[in-house]
C-alpha cells in the first residue's frame, strides 16, 4: 500500500519535529548564567543549545538575518496560497475542493505565525507587506511558476510542500525561539499538505490515460523548479556560514537538497510515475542518488522577477491590499470610535 | 415540493454559497479574513455534501454528491438566487452572508426538532456553524456600517442591492420571518444602516430559473469533471 511507504519518510520528518519539539521544553529547564556582558551571554546560549527570546540581547546581524528569513518565509505563505487558489474554485469532486480549501487555509494560517514571530524581532506587519509590495523583500520563487491543470496541485502538494518540509524541520531547532516554535507547529500541517498532494497523484497515476499523462506533465514541470527552492549549490550561498554559526541554519543547501532527492526518488516510484532526470541513480557508494542539478541561470532569472508568473502574483497581492484598504480603514475607525471614552480633553470641556 | 428537491435546494444554497466564498481565497482584506472566509466556505461546503449526499439518497436514482454537483445544469439547480449574486466588493459579500446565515440558522434549527432524523442530524451541526457565520457577518456589517464614510455608504448599497433577494429565502418558511426580521434588524440598527423599503420581488431559484450569473459559476465549478466523464480523482 501507498499509504504505509508514505508514512515512512513522513513519519520520520514528524518524529524530527517531535525531538525539536522535546528539545525546547529541556532548553527552558535548563538555564546559562549570564557571562561578563550580553554578547558573551548571547553566544553562551547559542553554544548551549538554548533559545534566544524577544527580550533577550541579540546581534544586529542576527536580528536582521532573522527578520529577513522569516520575512520571506511568511509571504511565500501567502503568495503560495494564490498557484493553489487558483484551482479551488475547479477542483473536481467536493471532497477534493474541500481539502484543498482546508489547505489553503492552513497556508494563510502560517502567514500568520510567521508574521507574528516577525513582530517580536521589532518590525510590524504592515511593515513587512509595503517591504513585500515594494519588492525590496523576496518569496520563495517556486511560486512564480502557474498551475495549468489540476495535477498541478498534488505535485505542488508533493515536491513543494515536500520541499519545504525537508527545509523547516531542521528550522523547529532554530535558535530563536518564536521561530522554532512557530516551525513546529507549521510543521506538524505540512506533513498532512505533502500527502493530499502525494494522494492526488498516486490516484491520477492510477486513472486514465488522459490523467495518468495529466500527472507526468506536472512532475516534469516542477520537478526542477522544486530542487532549486533549497537555494543555489554550497559554493554559492552567501549566508550560510553566519547563519549555521547562529544555530539559525543547520544544514547546508546541498545536504537539504540531497536529502529531499533521496525521498524522493523512491516514491516517484509507488507513485508510478516519472522523475524528469536521466541521470537520477542510486549510487551505493555514497549511499544516495546521483542526480542532475537545477537550472541555477533560471533560478536567479526568476528571483530577478523573471519568472512566468511573477508579475501577476505580486499584481493579484497589490490588489487585494488595496482593495481591502477601505475595508481596513472602517474598521480601524469603528475601533477608535468604540474604545473606552478617554478622559474629556480641553477642548471638549470648552466646547 | 418532494423531500428531494427540498433538500437539493438546501444543498444548492450551501454550495453555491462556498463557491463564492471560495472565490475570495487569496484576496480577503486582511490575513485574518482569508482565514475566516476559508473557515466559512470550508462549513457551507461541508453542509453541502452532507445534504446532497442525502438528496441522492431520496431521489434513489444512484446520484451522490458529485453527480449532483457537476452534472446539473444551472436549469437544474434550485438554490435561491441570493447566493449566487456575484461579490462585487467586501461588502456585497458581506450583505449576503448576513441575511443568507441569519436564514440559514432559524431554517437548520427548525430542521434539527423535525421529524426527518437524517436532516436533523445534519441540521444540528450546521445551526452551530451558521451562528458562527452570523456573529462574523453581523460585526463587519456593523464595522463597516459604523465606520468611515465610504464604508457606511458602500455597505448602505450592498444591503440596498441584496434586500429584494431576501423575499425568496422568507417566502418558503413564513414562520421564521419575524424572528429573521428581529435579527436582521438590530444589526441594521447597531451598524446605523436603514433597511430598504420592500418592493421588486425577485425569484425563481427553486423552480431552475437563475440569474445570469449562475451558469458562469458552474461552468468554472464543472470544467474539469466534465471534461473526464466517469474519470475517478
Ligand atoms: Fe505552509
Ligand atoms: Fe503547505
Amino acid at each position: 500500500m501507498y499509504g504505509n511507504d508514505f508514512a515512512a519518510s513522513g513519519g520520520e520528518l514528524l518524529d524530527q519535529v517531535a525531538d525539536a519539539e522535546r528539545e525546547l521544553r529541556a532548553a527552558a529547564d535548563r538555564s546559562v548564567r549570564g557571562g561578563s556582558d550580553e554578547e558573551t551571554y548571547f553566544t553562551e546560549l547559542v553554544a548551549a543549545d538554548q533559545k534566544i527570546e524577544p527580550r533577550d540581547w541579540m546581534p544586529d546581524g542576527y536580528r536582521k538575518t532573522l527578520i529577513r528569513q522569516i520575512a520571506q518565509h511568511a509571504h511565500s505563505e501567502i503568495i503560495g496560497m494564490q498557484p493553489e487558489a487558483n484551482w479551488l474554485t475547479r477542483a473536481p469532486t467536493l471532497k477534493r475542493k474541500a481539502i484543498l480549501l482546508a489547505k489553503v487555509q492552513d497556508e494563510a494560517g502560517h502567514g500568520l505565525y510567521l508574521y507574528a514571530a516577525a513582530e517580536t524581532l521589532g518590525v510590524s506587519r504592515d511593515t513587512l507587506y509595503d517591504l513585500l509590495l515594494a519588492g525590496r523583500q523576496k518569496y520563495s520563487s517556486i511560486f512564480n511558476y502557474p498551475t495549468l491543470s489540476w495535477a498541478d496541485v498534488g505535485a505542488i502538494g508533493w515536491l513543494v510542500d515536500g520541499a519545504a518540509i525537508v527545509n523547516q524541520v531542521p528550522l523547529c531547532r532554530c535558535s530563536y525561539g518564536p521561530y522554532a516554535r512557530a516551525m513546529i507547529r507549521i510543521c506538524k500541517e505540512e506533513s498532512f499538505h505533502q500527502r493530499q498532494g502525494y494522494e492526488i497523484l498516486y490516484t491520477l497515476a492510477h486513472g486514465t490515460p488522459g490523467q495518468k499523462e495529466m500527472a507526468q506533465d506536472a512532475v516534469d514541470r516542477w520537478w526542477y523548479p522544486s530542487l532549486a527552492m533549497f537555494g543555489p549549490p554550497d559554493t554559492d550561498s552567501t549566508h550560510s556560514a553566519q547563519s549555521m554559526a547562529w544555530k539559525i541554519k543547520r544544514f547546508s543547501n546541498d545536504d537539504l537538497r540531497q536529502r529531499f532527492v533521496d525521498m524522493c526518488a523512491q516514491q516517484a516510484t509507488v507513485l508510478g510515475l516519472t522523475i524528469p532526470d536521466p541521470d537520477l541513480r542510486w549510487n551505493p557508494d555514497r549511499g544516495a542518488y546521483d542526480y542532475t542539478a537545477p537550472d541555477y541561470a533560471e533560478l536567479m532569472e526568476v528571483i530577478r522577477g523573471n519568472g512566468p508568473c511573477n508579475r501577476a502574483r505580486m499584481a493579484n497581492r497589490r490588489a487585494a491590499h488595496e482593495d481591502g484598504a477601505w475595508v481596513r480603514e472602517a474598521a480601524a475607525a469603528y475601533a477608535a470610535k468604540h474604545a473606552a471614552p478617554a478622559a474629556p480633553t480641553a477642548e471638549a470641556v470648552h466646547a | 415540493m418532494s423531500g428531494f428537491e427540498f433538500v437539493l435546494g438546501l444543498g444548492d444554497d450551501a454550495l453555491v454559497a462556498a463557491q463564492r466564498l471560495a472565490q475570495w481565497c487569496a484576496r480577503a482584506p486582511e490575513l485574518e479574513e482569508d482565514v475566516a472566509l476559508a473557515n466559512i466556505a470550508l462549513d457551507q461546503l461541508g453542509a453541502a455534501r452532507l445534504l446532497l449526499g442525502y438528496a441522492g439518497e431520496l431521489e434513489g436514482e444512484g446520484r451522490d454528491e458529485d453527480a449532483l454537483a457537476y452534472l446539473r445544469t444551472d436549469r437544474e439547480y434550485r438554490n435561491v438566487l441570493l447566493v449566487e449574486l456575484p461579490d462585487r466588493d467586501f461588502a456585497v459579500l458581506m450583505a449576503k452572508l448576513l441575511f443568507l446565515s441569519a436564514w440559514q440558522r432559524l431554517r437548520y434549527e427548525d430542521l434539527a426538532a423535525g421529524d426527518d432524523e437524517r436532516l436533523a442530524g445534519i441540521a444540528a451541526k450546521a445551526v452551530k456553524e451558521s451562528a458562527y457565520h452570523l456573529d462574523h457577518s453581523a460585526l463587519w456589517t456593523v464595522r463597516l456600517g459604523d465606520g468611515t464614510d465610504e464604508s457606511h455608504a458602500r455597505m448602505q448599497r450592498a444591503v440596498d442591492e441584496v434586500w429584494p433577494y431576501t423575499h425568496e429565502l422568507l417566502a418558503e418558511a413564513p414562520h421564521l420571518r419575524a424572528n429573521w426580521l428581529s435579527t436582521v434588524d438590530g444589526v441594521l440598527a447597531e451598524a446605523t444602516l436603514r433597511r430598504p423599503d420592500d418592493g421588486w420581488r425577485p425569484g425563481g431559484g427553486r423552480d431552475g430559473r437563475h440569474t445570469e450569473a449562475l451558469s458562469y459559476l458552474l461552468a468554472e465549478m464543472q470544467v474539469l469533471h466534465r471534461a473526464y466523464p466517469g474519470a475517478r480523482w
